[in-house]
Order: C-alpha cells, then sequence, then structure tokens
C-alpha cells in the first residue's frame, strides 16, 4: 500500500519499474474495489428491479434490474391486499416513543454515571458493561414470561416499554459526557442552577454529536427490531414492519411466489434507514469505531 | 457507609477542586438516583427479573397456561437439562442437531467474514485510491439494514429460479434448490470420493445421540445460503472495525520496512498483521458470540427446515416454547445457548484487559487512551 513515489536516491530504470507497479496496484485497487461494490450493491437493485417487474418476468429473469414491462402492480398489492399501512404505523409509532425514550432515559443515566457523585455508582456501572454483554436472543422467553405476567402481552405497552432503556445507550452518553470539560457546568451549579437544570440546560445542549449518534442508532434498532415484536405481540393488529414482512414470507400471501410485492415491501421498510444512513453516515461509521473500543 | 463511599470516590477521582465544593455537591447522591432510577426499573423490569423467571421456567413443564408461578405447575428439577444431554430421545437428538449446525456455522461464518473483513479494510485504506468513502459506505451499508427485509432478498436471490443460479449457469452448473437441499456439504465432499453411505465406524455410536455419520454432515446446502447473507451483512461492520485497526499502523513503520527492501506480502505478514493483532482478536470474538446468536435469518429463510439442517440453538429454543408450548425446555435450551456465549465474552474480556494493561509499554502510537473505568 505504502508504495513511496518520487525517491531521489532511486535509479531511472527502478523508478520506471516503480511507476508500472503503482501503475498495477491501483488498477487492482479498483477492479476491487468495483467488484466488491458490485456484490454488496447489485443485490438491492436486483430487489428495486425485481419489485418492478411482474412475476412471471422476475421469475425468468432474476438477474435483470429491467423490469420488462414496468409495471406498479406489486406496490399496489403490497397497499391494498396486505396490512402493510399498518405495520407502517405500528413500526413509525413504536420508533419515536422508543427513540425518545431512549435517548432521555439514558442520557440522564449516562450523565450521573459520568459525573454525579452517588453511593453505588460503581456498582451500577459495572451493572450496565454486564447487561451490554446479555445476549438478546437468550431473552425472547424471559421477556415473553414478564410481559405475560404482567398483563403487557399483546399490548401497545409490551412493544414500546422494554425497549426503552438500553445499557449500550447508557454507556455511549457516560463515555461522551466524561469527554465533556466540567468547567461549564461548575459554573452554573455556583450560580445556582438545580442538578437537572445543568444537565438540561447546559450540559445537553453540548452533547448534540453523541444525542444524534443515539438518536441514529435507537431509531435504526427499534426500526429493524424483530425478536422482540415476535414474543411480545401475537395480534395482526400489533405487527410492526418486519413482523409483518416475516408474516408476508411464511405464507400468509397465499398462492404463487408474489416476490415482486415482497421484495417491494421489504424495500420500502428498507427506504427510511437508507436515508437516515445516507444523511447521517458519519455517526454511524463513528458508532462501530467506538464498538472497537468498548469491546 | 454513605459518606465513605463518597469520599472514596471522590479520592479516587483525585480531582482537587471537586473536594471543596462539597456544598453543591451534597444532593448529588438524590439526583444520581433519581436520573438512573428509569434505566435501571426498565433494566430490572424487562432483562434481570425474566431471566431469574426463565430460571424457574426451566426447571418446571410449564405449558403456557395460566401462570408459571402457582404451586399447579409440575416442578421437574433439573430434567429439562438432563435430556438435552443425558437422555436418548427426541429433545437431545434435535438440540445436539442444532448444535452441530452451528458449530459448522461458527466454523464457516467467522473466518469467511474476518478475512473478508480485513481484505475490504486493506482496500479501502489504500492510499492511492480515489471514491474509497463511497465504497467504505456501499460495504457498511447492508450491517445497517433490517436482518428482515435483507433476508427477504436472499430469499429471492437464492430462489430455485433466483439470481444465485441464473449466476451459476452462466458458468454452466446447474444450481441446487437451495432451501429444499438438507444434504451436508461434507457428505456431498465424501459423495464425490466415492463414500456416499456411511462406513460401518461411523454408521453408530457417535457421542450425545447422533451418529459420527451425522456430525461429520457439515453445514447444509440450505444453511450455506444463510451463511452467506451473514457474511454479506456482517463484514461491513467489521471492516470498519479493521480501518481502525490500520489507522493505528504507523505510516513510518510501513516506510521504514519499504526502505529495507520488504515486498508488499512481507510487510502485510510482519508489519501489518502483528500491529491489528488486537483488532483481529477483537473481530473473532465479537464474531463468535454474534455467530452463536443467528436467529432472525433461520427465522425468516428455513424456520429450520430442510430436514433441521438450519435449526440453530436459538431458534430452537424458540420454537420448543412457543411452538410445541413446551417452555421448560426451551428455557433450558436458552440458558445453556446463554452460558456459551458468557463464555466466550468473558474470555474476549479477559484478553482485551490483559491488552489495555500491556497498552503503555507497546502501544506508543495508539491514538485512542482506553477509558474503562
Amino acid at each position: 500500500m505504502a508504495v513511496l513515489t518520487d525517491r531521489p536516491a532511486a535509479a531511472p530504470a527502478r523508478r520506471q519499474q516503480h511507476a508500472a507497479r503503482t501503475l498495477a496496484t491501483r488498477f487492482l485497487g479498483y477492479a476491487t474495489l468495483v467488484f466488491f461494490g458490485l456484490v454488496f450493491l447489485y443485490p438491492f437493485v436486483i430487489q428495486i428491479g425485481n419489485a418492478l417487474k411482474t412475476e412471471p418476468d422476475a421469475a425468468a429473469n432474476p438477474l435483470s434490474p429491467f423490469p420488462d414491462p414496468l409495471t406498479l402492480a406489486g406496490f399496489e398489492r403490497i397497499f391494498a391486499g396486505t396490512n402493510f399501512p399498518l405495520w407502517l404505523g405500528n413500526s413509525l409509532l413504536v420508533t419515536v416513543l422508543v427513540t425518545i425514550g431512549r435517548v432521555f432515559f439514558d442520557s440522564l443515566a449516562g450523565y450521573a454515571l459520568a459525573r454525579l457523585r452517588f453511593a453505588g455508582r460503581g456498582g451500577l456501572f459495572a451493572a450496565v458493561i454486564a447487561v451490554m454483554a446479555v445476549p438478546g436472543v437468550v431473552l425472547l422467553i424471559p421477556k415473553f414470561l414478564v410481559l405475560n405476567q404482567l398483563g403487557l402481552y399483546n399490548s401497545y405497552a409490551g412493544l414500546v416499554v422494554p425497549l426503552l432503556a438500553d445499557a449500550a445507550g447508557v454507556f455511549i452518553m457516560k463515555q461522551f459526557f466524561e469527554s465533556i470539560p466540567v468547567s461549564v457546568e461548575e459554573a452554573a451549579r455556583i450560580d445556582g442552577a438545580s442538578i437537572f437544570r445543568t444537565f438540561w440546560s447546559v450540559v445537553l445542549p453540548m452533547a448534540k454529536p453523541a444525542l444524534i449518534t443515539l438518536t441514529i442508532l435507537s431509531f435504526q434498532g427499534s426500526w429493524n427490531e424483530f425478536p422482540h415484536s415476535l414474543v411480545s405481540v401475537q395480534d395482526p393488529d400489533l405487527f410492526t414492519l418486519p413482523r409483518g414482512l416475516a408474516d408476508l414470507v411464511s405464507g400468509s400471501l397465499g398462492k404463487g411466489t408474489q416476490y415482486p410485492l415482497k421484495l417491494g415491501a421489504a424495500l420500502l421498510a428498507t427506504i427510511p434507514v437508507a436515508i437516515i444512513f445516507v444523511v447521517f453516515q458519519r455517526y454511524f461509521v463513528r458508532d462501530a469505531n467506538d464498538g472497537s473500543d468498548k469491546g | 457507609m454513605a459518606t465513605e463511599t463518597l469520599t472514596a470516590a471522590a479520592t479516587a477521582g483525585g480531582v482537587g477542586p471537586r473536594r471543596r465544593s462539597g456544598g453543591i455537591r451534597s444532593n448529588e447522591n438524590l439526583a444520581g438516583w433519581l436520573f438512573v432510577a428509569p434505566v435501571i426499573v426498565i433494566l430490572g423490569l424487562f432483562l434481570l427479573l425474566p431471566i431469574l423467571m426463565a430460571l424457574w421456567v426451566s426447571l418446571t413443564d410449564w405449558n403456557g397456561q395460566g401462570s408459571p408461578f402457582t404451586g399447579d405447575v409440575p416442578f421437574v428439577g433439573a430434567h429439562n437439562y438432563t435430556q438435552l444431554f443425558t437422555e436418548d430421545g427426541l429433545a437431545r437428538r434435535d438440540f445436539m442437531t442444532s448444535i452441530r449446525n452451528n458449530i459448522y456455522y461458527v466454523a464457516i461464518v467467522v473466518p469467511a467474514q474476518t478475512v473478508l473483513a480485513l481484505g475490504l479494510a486493506l482496500v479501502v485504506n489504500n492510499r492511492m485510491l480515489k471514491g474509497k468513502s463511497f465504497f467504505r459506505s456501499a460495504f457498511y451499508f447492508p450491517s445497517v439494514t433490517s436482518s428482515v427485509a435483507i433476508s427477504v432478498v436472499f430469499l429471492f436471490l437464492f430462489a430455485n429460479s433466483g439470481a444465485v443460479n441464473a449466476l451459476l449457469g452462466f458458468l454452466g452448473i446447474d444450481g441446487p434448490e437451495w432451501f429444499a437441499d438438507s444434504r451436508g456439504v461434507l457428505h456431498l465432499l465424501f459423495g464425490a470420493v466415492g463414500v456416499d453411505s456411511p462406513p460401518a465406524a461411523l454408521a453408530d455410536g457417535g457421542p450425545f445421540g447422533l451418529t459420527w455419520w451425522d456430525w461429520l454432515a457439515g453445514p447444509s446446502v440450505a444453511m450455506i445460503s444463510i451463511i452467506t447473507l451473514v457474511v454479506w451483512t456482517t463484514s461491513g461492520t467489521f471492516m470498519l472495525m479493521f480501518l481502525a485497526g490500520l489507522q493505528n499502523v504507523p505510516v513510518t513503520l510501513d516506510e521504514a520496512s519499504t526502505l529495507d527492501g520488504a515486498s508488499r506480502w512481507q510487510r502485510f505478514r510482519y508489519v501489518t498483521v502483528p500491529m491489528i493483532r488486537p483488532t483481529t482478536f477483537l473481530v473473532l470474538t465479537l464474531g463468535m458470540i454474534g455467530s452463536w446468536q443467528v436467529f432472525d435469518q433461520v427465522y425468516v429463510m428455513s424456520q429450520g427446515d430442510p430436514a433441521k439442517t438450519t435449526l440453530t440453538p436459538a431458534y430452537l429454543s424458540y420454537r420448543t416454547a412457543f411452538r410445541d408450548f413446551d417452555y421448560g425446555s426451551g428455557a433450558a435450551i436458552s440458558f445453556v445457548l446463554f452460558l456459551i456465549i458468557i463464555v466466550l465474552t468473558v474470555i474476549q474480556r479477559r484478553a482485551l484487559a490483559e491488552r489495555d494493561t500491556d497498552r503503555p509499554r507497546r502501544g506508543r502510537w495508539r491514538r485512542r487512551v482506553p477509558e474503562r473505568s
């Protein structure tokens, strides 16, 4: 990678050979990039193309991104023949509530763990770290048990409340608050502002980058959340998008494979996250790198 | 006692001026607990309490009727666990099949995604190429999409008349019926060298109720399509981790080795690989932890079929509880899975902690300072 250019000591012949090698490296580099670019993006291209095809066309030419003829029949059937609009509404409601809850509660707790001195703080932080290690899939039956016991099974509350706080979010906020200089808030406190007031009007505005990161992660996480909706509701009126989509695939559609319809529905479910990804990319990247830090 | 902890914390914090401002900080104890209260309540109620409840249920034969916490529910002790390991029967056979499937899954997914992620990171990190940030985003994009939505796309790609088989058709290969094909890949390889049926030595008598021949099946053709999907979606995330690791390799070191006449491969092998060893370790362990949790893709794409060859412990626990209404067994499977994952996590965190204490000595170039407490 680090092929050096303009090395004064190099003889002209070597330099020529060097230039040729650089060119070859570059060509190979671009070829690799384009190849993998296709591997990672072409499935989405196929998805868009086939969502606009007729069913026989999709079955006959699955690789072609060009619909022939182009038809919106798949999309029409998504809205007319499935509960898609309902799932969309449920997903929006759940996502908005969960995102607001997570951003607020995680910041509160992150701030307390970063700045406030209270008995048991060290133990609580250790608990947060421990909770981050609990794998989601082993919680399927446990979550069902507690929702069932509390009478929250099959309700919006069951869909939303258990997701309102997450340990990873608390961790992100704590790390960020620790990086803000303490002097500003101390000044506010000396001026007589209460702890909550200092947090709300002084610290939070400074934490904008972390808040954006957390908002995006919460949005993406709850929009895509599938296993939780599987064990918290069973009434089709309470299905979120991923749940409804999984239901479509497992055969609630009846006859035929109906791939254009399924691909279209999956596409519509992907679009919001795709938009956010394109707009706020650097926040996603930041998160993945934080991941390597926190382990 | 509270004051003791407070002073201890303040001393440990070691920030001088803070001790003087004790008057302002006097009500922090109450405020601190109020601030963390919502998180404690939610995580306590929907994470810790449920785990304890499930631990209880795993010791019973609760069938989903009424509350599991009454005297009517038959208490069976450790039976739900022993039937997974020591009693010959369907429960053990299914469980061991799911373990076998997941072992093969991990054995392919983890190396494949690690190598692919490192390769992508190396290309994207190349200073001579333009447009890298576009490709970086392209490689990472699948990681942020919904696992269900992406599984739908791959169902189409791997359909009998789907894109993958069309592509194989161009190469003159007759693609398999991916999701109906329960043949193990290793069995197919054995078949290619003429071993079509189990040799007498392998026909029975393997550990935990599966024959040696069954253990040696390899991932099924159907599982290969799920493996492809997962490697495709996770590589982007791990690529970003490798990129962060690569950016910590000092350019001067690379240049110095070039001057010393090291070839590109030698530089990769003796400079880059040792320098990013911590990242590699992280990627490998996170990959293993994640691979034991595969659920969404199995649920959407195969539901454990064909012939139980895509059954994984996570999906089996769900199916046992919510389809067969055997919540006790399902919970027991969850806890065995929990144990596997926790062991992996502890190994990882131990090693990371060691690496962090090592850092000041050999990690001079690292730009990141560990903030772990």
